[in-house]
């Protein structure tokens, strides 16, 4: 068979000369698992509200560079990055960086519904109150609003004293979108947030994604080809350690440049 | 270049099917085009009505393609080189499928002409179009097996000259026609033969087509150069008195 995809020229687009700003731009970036390199030679673009999807066999490192980008790598011995990542220009690796002040900017939602034991509304307020003094009516507002931004205030807006492991497993996941987005990010990192939920839910996860996207920078992990492909405006596809390919998502599900890249997305990796 | 075969076996057997089926479906085509030239020459009508039945066949292969890829795509969500495989089916059974009909229709006009007078020189013109359009069209199936759009480009440039001959075939059947009316009932049949193989020509360019995206996955940019000038060709009038 004949075929006109390059095996071994590693080019990377989109690039922000196409008038995309970069909201998190991820540089030479090595990640060691004490003395285990899990990735290596990482440049990747997150660009302004648009989403990136990660995808990548299990193992190619795609969690590991999510949980790059808010550092919470840090929480672990062993663990070290090497390299640059940089919101809005300045390099978050840096010893001197705020990594709380950096949470609060680059949420997390992961793959397993993870509410606090708390109410409804305790779930939203906490994070909320470690980071700003707001009047009762002003933090009920934030709560509502953040419940409206993750599509569940009509299912819970008369039980907010109810504990959020009351709830769905959608509803759940959520709830923990509008935990994160309560206080305000700019990014938001999604790691698989549909692997636990049924279709519907993840329809609506999907449907929020869309919606959230206009107003924060979107990173999603997933397993599911078709959900990357549905839902992100770019994609990067990563294996064993590195970036393989990093294109605008029409492009890599319709006409990969990389062999390897349409192997797995057909299914054909052998 | 090798690829990996799918991780699922039956989707490699679908996708096998499908080549299968195309290929079959041009065997038929070129089978249909071959006879029918050949009937419409050698004033054969028991050739020319098998080849009329043999049409069914080519039908029935488009339907089934038609539902085999609706599945597939239902089913498989195929992405990239996959999804070009199953719309390139989807495209290329059509393409098939009109030439069947077209050789079909030739077949018909050989059996409108079996009593008549046939003219040696436009005949073998006619036999001599209908075998570049042949030559076209295994070139173009061939392309598709071998998934090799070069030879596809060959195909897609070539049509010039089918398109040339019918322009000089035009210009001699009316000749022929104004020399002597009672001619006009055969050249007729012969002009609307000579017509259909440019369009199977036409068609075995848009395979052509079709087999390059397949490879490449984008269209083919160039102008392709067409000659076929006979809409605009104007016919003199006779003098008045």
């Amino acid at each position: 068979m004949t075929f006109a995809i390059q095996t071994d020229v590693k080019e990377q687009t989109p690039t922000a000369a196409e008038g995309l700003e970069e909201k998190v731009a991820v540089r030479r970036l090595n990640f060691y698992y004490g003395g285990y390199r899990a990735l290596a030679d990482i440049n990747v673009n997150l660009f302004q509200n648009k989403v990136t999807a990660f995808i990548g066999p299990s193992g190619c490192g795609k969690s590991t560079l999510l949980r790059i980008l808010n550092r919470i790598y840090d929480l672990y011995p062993n663990q070290r990055a090497d390299g640059e990542v940089l919101l809005d220009g300045e390099n978050i690796l840096t010893p001197k960086q705020d990594v709380n002040l950096l949470r609060a900017k680059v949420g997390m939602v992961f793959q397993k519904p993870t509410p606090f034991p708390m109410t409804i509304y305790e779930n939203v307020a906490f994070g909320v109150r470690l980071y700003e003094q707001l009047s009762k009516a002003d933090l009920d507002a934030r709560v509502e609003d953040a419940l409206r931004r993750g599509a569940i205030w009509d299912e819970v807006k008369d039980k907010l004293d109810a504990s959020g492991l009351s709830l769905s497993g959608g509803q759940q996941q959520r709830l923990c979108i509008a935990r994160t987005v309560a206080i305000k990010p700019e990014v938001i990192l999604l790691d698989e947030p549909c692997s636990a939920l049924d279709p519907i839910s993840t329809a609506k996860i999907e449907e929020l994604i869309d919606v959230l996207k206009r107003d924060y920078t979107i990173a999603i992990v997933t397993h599911n080809m078709q959900q990357a492909a549905r839902t992100s405006d770019y994609t990067a596809f990563m294996y064993l350690g590195e970036l393989v390919e990093f294109d605008n998502t029409t492009r890599i599900f319709t006409n990969p440049k990389m062999e390897r890249t349409q192997d797995y997305i057909t299914g054909r990796f052998g | 270049m090798d690829t990996h075969e799918h991780i699922v076996r039956s989707y490699e057997e679908e996708l096998s099917s499908l080549n299968n089926k195309i290929a079959k479906m041009g065997g038929l085509a070129e089978q249909v085009l071959g006879q029918s030239i050949d009937a419409l020459e050698g004033r054969d009508p028991d050739l020319a009505a098998a080849t009329i039945q043999q049409d069914e066949a080519i039908d029935e292969l488009e339907n089934e393609i038609e539902e085999q890829a609706i599945v597939m795509i239902a089913r498989r969500q195929p992405l990239a080189y996959d999804l070009r495989q199953i719309m390139a089916a989807l495209r290329i059974s059509t393409d098939l499928e009109r030439i069947g009909d077209l050789g079909k229709n030739i077949a018909k006009r050989a059996l409108a002409v079996v009593g008549e007078q046939q003219p040696k020189q436009l005949m073998l013109g006619l036999k001599h179009m209908g075998e570049l359009a042949l030559g076209q069209l295994k070139e173009v199936l061939d392309a598709y097996i071998e998934r090799d759009a070069d030879r596809a480009l060959k195909v897609w440039y070539t049509d010039e000259d089918i398109d040339a001959m019918y322009n000089s075939l035009f210009r001699e059947l009316l000749t022929y026609m104004m020399e002597d009316p009672r001619n006009i009932g055969l050249c007729t049949h012969l002009l609307f033969g000579a017509k259909n193989i440019e369009r199977i020509g036409d068609h075995a360019t848009n395979i052509a087509e079709t087999v390059y995206f397949l490879v490449h996955g984008k269209s083919i940019t160039d102008q392709r150069p067409k000659s076929d000038t006979t809409s605009s060709t104007p016919v003199p009038l006779r003098s008045a008195g």
